[in-house]
């Protein structure tokens, strides 16, 4: 008998360990999913934790209104694919009943106003162990992330109050409106992650892979001309393009790619000098800490 | 691929942020975008050189205040293994960042300034890698370019180490020199230390043995979690859900239930990929048993040949991690051990370590964050374990305040009491 294991078979049972201890020690758990690659990952993991039981919590997509199409029709098939029970939290409603005021200005986006939507559908449904696909290796504010991850009554996040997390002891306790995020996939890196999508042969919104686009230059990224408008001066041209993340469509950029499959991806990914958050997200660039403040307010 | 989980110790004045920076950029693993960020902020701040320290800076409150306040974790990884670093930064106050640090690490990785040789802070960071059972350790004798490269410095300060490491158990023990500064013996080895004739840094990380690091000797498979799905075609399947921690087992095993004592055969093992003849660790599995006995969450299955110890009273070194209260005899606290939680009585404490010269205090009556020391432990219920030494996932445990919740302490069982 060989006992050799590999790195990804190693990632994959601490992510089904990580999901099993949460669903033993919490009440109401939740999955949150944006139809992004890492939290497809999760899904397609969670389903093998719990094989044969059916997923014993919901997923939670939060529709930000500016979604690409591509991910609203693919998160629309989730149901029916995994055999759960989807939940749907809007940004569009909570600026109609006037909890959050929308961004104005060149950098405005929604991607703040999701924490006052995440905020209160945990509340509304009194989910105690919200699962994330956030990795560590994103952004240098996520690097001290746990897998089990405090927060407060207000959700908020206390990089100094964080509990140790030692050997795979995760200590869940927590009182009556406070709640756990909890990261699975911690310790992947984006190659992890396509690498495990090319073995496990997971299902993803086809604008990962490399596709015809009109798009336009702004501060070195690719904006989708159908989804932002662009200035004067800003010339629209038709080029092969992929998605490295999924944000909002008018705040997330595609990289010229000729990779139309996993495959090219990986080999693309192997020779790439930028990281997906730097390459694509003006969410990211707005300044050096940008990721650890909205983590704080208690951003995914 | 391999996965290689290591420790870091040391100061900033170490190099320590400089030494993983360099292997993240030597590796190729930190990007353009990142290193250009770099190169900016290390111009504002007027450097002559990249600040390759700023690569693994965090949080902005630590930027500001020029300290690590806790573990970070880094990626990185070579054609022939992925690495996960957890980084702990080195001062006093941090011995529990260390702690949990190194209670995941195959190896511990101790920086040494050539021109300050062996410091408390080197000796506290070997032994806490050695009570925390790291099977291996690199002492990278760093900033040999400011003594010339000269060998006669590198001699003096590894037969210093060896004399303090004569008192520890350290198995496996490699001494580099190093300039993390200038690249020397990271990735290649140097030619400005020719005399040196081990491997570099990094060729030492990706062939370092620890295949043979994993006990496949002792069964241990503790229930996580029970499947019993609400459905027709599953009527009366029950499944058994958890992660080998030690120890291999097969189809057709007889097995030992604890605490019950009740034995079973394995009739079924799902794996993640499918079903496995045989489950060895870490792989999270479904195991399935030919008798249905009432087991739960909490119970341990092993072989009759081979059990852990079932006990209410242990004998631990106990790392204590809060200033918010003390570990003092007669308080009442929550244990986590394996996957199982119960409450304990503290006992006796028999001595505070004193980390630096490992002297044992024996009159003492509490200790305070950051301390170590041998306490007796009696829990509510029976619970199932083996030494630490012997068995890192069923001999270690964590403790919790009942009123804040807080983990506020971590153990490392020696056996039971009595």
């Amino acid at each position: 008998m060989n006992y050799e294991i590999t790195h990804l078979d190693v990632l994959e049972s601490e992510a089904i360990y990580v999901m099993r201890e949460v669903v033993a020690e919490f009440e109401r758990p939740v999955l949150l999913c944006s139809g992004g690659k890492d939290s497809l990952v999760m899904v397609h993991i969670a389903q093998k934790a719990f094989s044969p039981c059916k997923l014993p919590f919901p997923i939670m997509h939060i529709d930000t209104g500016l979604n690409f199409p591509e991910v609203i029709n693919f998160r629309d098939q989730l149901e029916k694919r995994f055999d759960c029970r989807l939940l749907i939290a809007s940004v569009q409603e909570s600026i109609n009943k006037g909890r959050v005021k929308e961004d104005t200005g060149s950098t405005a986006s929604r991607n703040r106003l999701q924490i006052v939507t995440l905020l209160d559908a945990i509340e509304e449904n009194r989910f105690d162990a919200v699962f994330g696909g956030a990795r560590r290796d994103e952004e240098k504010s996520r690097a001290k992330e746990r897998f089990f991850s405090f927060r407060d009554e207000f959700g908020q996040w206390d990089p100094k109050s964080q509990r140790p997390e030692l050997w795979s002891l995760y200590n869940g306790r927590h009182r009556h409106g406070e709640h756990f995020r909890i990261f699975p996939i911690s310790n992947w890196t984006e190659l992890d992650v396509w690498r495990y999508v090319e073995r496990e042969n997971i299902a993803l919104p086809s604008i990962y892979y490399a596709h015809k686009r009109k798009v336009f230059e702004r501060n070195g990224m690719l904006l989708a001309a159908e989804h932002v408008e662009s200035d004067l001066g800003e010339e629209i041209f038709s080029a092969m393009v992929r998605y490295r993340t999924l944000g909002d469509a008018n705040i997330t950029g595609a990289v010229l790619s000729a990779a139309t499959d996993i495959k090219e991806i990986i080999n693309e990914l192997a020779s790439t000098r930028l990281t997906e958050r730097g390459a694509t997200r003006a969410d990211d660039r707005v300044s050096d800490a940008a990721m650890e403040d909205r983590k704080v307010e208690g951003y995914f | 691929m391999e996965l290689l989980r290591f420790a870091t110790a040391g100061s900033v004045d170490d190099g320590k942020s400089t030494l993983i920076g360099r292997l993240l950029f030597d590796s190729k693993s930190a990007f353009e975008d990142q290193i250009e960020a770099v190169e900016k902020t290390s111009e504002q701040m007027g450097a002559d050189y990249t600040n390759l320290a700023l690569l693994t800076d965090g949080l902005r409150a630590e930027r500001e205040q020029g300290i690590t306040i806790d573990v970070a974790y880094r990626y990185f990884a070579t054609p022939k293994r992925k690495f996960i670093v957890a980084d702990t930064p080195g001062h006093t106050q941090y011995t529990r960042n260390m702690v949990t640090g190194a209670s995941t690490a195959d190896l511990a990785l101790i920086l040494v300034d050539v021109r300050k040789g062996i410091t408390e802070q080197t000796k506290r960071h070997a032994f806490i890698s050695t009570l925390l059972g790291i099977p291996h350790l690199v002492l990278c004798i760093n900033k040999m370019d400011l003594v010339g490269y000269e060998k006669e410095a590198f001699d003096r300060i590894r037969s210093e180490f060896a004399d303090f490491a004569a008192k520890l158990q350290i198995h496996d023990l490699a001494v580099i020199p190093i300039s993390a500064l200038h690249g020397d013996n990271i990735v290649d080895r140097s030619l400005n230390m020719q005399w040196y004739g081990g491997a570099s840094l990094l060729h030492h990380l990706e062939e370092v043995h620890i295949g043979s690091d994993r006990n496949l000797i002792d069964p241990r498979f503790p229930i996580q979690y029970v499947l019993r799905p609400q459905r027709d075609e599953y009527h009366d399947y029950r499944g058994y859900a958890g992660t080998v921690a030690t120890g291999t087992f097969r189809v057709g095993d007889e097995v030992l239930i604890l605490p019950s004592g009740f034995t079973s055969t394995i009739v079924e093992i799902n794996g993640p990929r499918g079903p496995l003849q045989e489950a060895f660790p870490p792989l999270s599995v479904v195991m399935r048993f030919s008798e249905e006995y009432d087991i739960s969450r909490g119970d341990m299955i092993c072989r009759s040949g081979n059990q852990p110890k079932v006990a209410q009273g242990i004998d631990a070194m106990i790392c204590w991690f809060t200033s918010d209260s003390f570990l003092e005899s007669k308080r009442k606290l929550v244990i986590k051990h394996s996957t199982s939680t119960t409450r304990c009585l503290v006992g006796e404490l028999v001595y505070r370590l004193d980390i630096n010269t490992l002297h044992r205090e024996e009159s003492v009556h509490r200790l305070t964050m950051n301390e170590i020391g041998r306490v007796k432990l009696r829990t509510m219920k029976p619970i199932m374990f083996d030494a630490y030494k012997e068995n890192r996932l069923t001999g270690s445990f964590i403790l919790i305040d009942e009123d804040t919740n807080d983990t506020v302490g971590a153990g490392m069982i020696l056996g039971p009491t009595d």
